[in-house]
């Protein structure tokens, strides 16, 4: 159907159309630097509570048959700072505090006096990479229960050797998959994996899984919530 | 044709042009935020694989190419993350809102490629690339360009799906499945960009070549003397 007009009128009808587009003049905000960071921090804030709800409790990660477990030899070694933070091993214990009702110092046999689980899980890096390997150790949640922690706190919060720290959410922590793990391939964990101590959480971004645990608190709050995530990184990242 | 056709006649003149609305705001709306959208992903998801350029496993790594850091976005690692994980939900939502829009106004029969334009096709690729004749220009987007739209769209919800078996690979662990499993899935997502970004390339091109007048019809929906109507 065609309509007769004079040009007056259709030029301030595609100025009108024009000025429809003005809302994606919104997006220059991420160019301004004073405004920049506050938004991509609530964007990554954004994407952390849709993580949150997407965790299913009882979702398992994928696991693999032995076969498909890469050689321990290209299982690789990351860390912030060292490989061997020199733990003497013969005088380590877990110290636990914050909303426990047993806490204290945890040795190496109490904690693997709780049921063991193997599992090959996939370890996903947040540089690119991912490597399927056969982690051992107690579930985080058995440990829990066995130091009357209390369970509706919101985070489980751990330092290491290596001065890295980190957090995680309970949902997380009392995932069945989560291990406090001292085995890799069914050897104890070496020094450059973690030895003695370290979380495998299948169900997390490789750089939650923290190695050469020295410290344990159940808490709801976190003055730090991990050494990446505070420069940054995602706080949540769940897989 | 949906589309509104006006007579333009200038002042003191007896002159006039047809101009044809061709574009709705949502369309327009769509268009200019999912170009911002991807140009950012695309520079931050190139931040976010220098941090391993590669495909196969980190020992031994084999490095699969060094791209330079002036053409990623974010600085660092955790930078890229954070512009790609704020803008995919900006790139997922104006898709949500376009697709919506699309079916229900029913403007999608404007761009969507059916069965009916595969005979049009061969004759404008005769004519692109082959210095063949000039087929007749009927609709506001040739079979040609149906075709290369509707597999850009696809290639959109590929974009996604691919992300999210990234991002989410225990909770979507399904999605990676049809993609060969989750490491591949990643293969699939640099793969999908460059297709994206090969449609650009000539997507570009074509702005180039077809001029102001359908330059402008993606800013304010009007076309002035499109060549598909009579005159």
């Amino acid at each position: 159907m065609t309509k007769a007009i004079d040009s007056r009128r259709f030029n301030s009808t595609t100025r009108r159309e024009l000025l429809k587009l003005t809302p994606v003049l919104a997006l220059g905000a991420f160019a301004i630097p004073k405004l920049q960071q506050p938004l991509l921090k609530a964007g990554l804030g954004f994407s952390d509570w849709a993580s949150k709800l997407l965790f299913r409790r009882n979702h398992l990660a994928p696991t693999f048959s032995d076969s498909e477990v890469a050689p321990f030899t290209t299982f690789p070694i990351n860390d912030y700072d060292v490989d061997d933070p020199g733990v003497d091993l013969e005088a380590w214990n877990l110290t636990v505090s914050g909303a426990v009702q047993k806490p204290g110092e945890y040795t190496l046999a109490q904690i693997q006096a709780l049921p063991k689980i193997r599992q090959n899980t996939r370890h996903v890096c947040v540089e690119g990479w991912d490597v399927i390997g056969r982690f051992g150790g107690t579930r985080l949640s058995d440990f829990l229960k066995s130091i009357d922690a209390d369970l509706n706190s919101r985070f489980i919060y751990v330092e290491c050797a290596d001065d890295y720290y980190e957090s995680i959410d309970m949902a997380t922590a009392l995932h069945p998959q989560t291990l406090l793990c001292y085995e890799m391939y069914d050897r104890p964990l070496t020094r450059e994996h973690g030895a003695p101590l370290r979380l495998t959480i299948p169900t997390k971004i490789g750089y939650k899984q923290a190695k050469y645990l020295t410290d344990l608190k159940v808490t709801n709050v976190l003055p730090r919530v991990g050494y990446w995530e505070d420069q940054g990184y995602s706080s949540f990242y769940g897989l | 044709m949906p589309e509104t056709t006006f007579e333009v006649t200038a002042p003191k003149s007896e002159n006039t042009e047809l101009a044809v609305y061709e574009h709705p705001w949502p369309v327009r709306f769509c268009h200019w935020v999912n170009s911002i959208a991807l140009l950012v992903l695309v520079g931050s998801g190139f931040e976010i694989f220098r941090a391993f350029p590669s495909f196969g496993a980190k020992i031994p790594q084999k490095d699969l190419l060094h791209w330079p850091k002036a053409f990623a976005l974010g600085g660092w690692l955790g930078g890229g993350l954070q512009w790609h994980l704020t803008f995919m939900w900006i790139y997922i939502a104006t898709g949500l809102f376009y697709f919506c829009y699309q079916l229900f106004s029913g403007n999608y029969r404007q761009v969507l490629f059916t069965a009916g334009d595969i005979r049009g096709v061969w004759p404008m690729v005769h004519y692109y690339f082959f210095f063949g004749p000039k087929p007749e220009p009927r609709h506001v987007y040739n079979p040609l360009q149906k075709l290369a739209y509707s597999s850009v769209l696809v290639l959109g919800v590929l974009s996604v799906l691919s992300g999210l078996a990234i991002w989410k690979p225990v909770q979507f662990s399904w999605l990676a499945w049809p993609m060969g499993g989750f490491h591949y899935a990643r293969i699939w997502h640099f793969a999908v960009m460059w297709a994206i970004l090969f449609f650009l390339l000539g997507h570009l091109i074509m702005v180039v070549l077809h001029g102001w007048n359908n330059f402008m019809s993606m800013l304010t929906g009007w076309k002035k003397n499109p060549e598909y109507v009579a005159r």
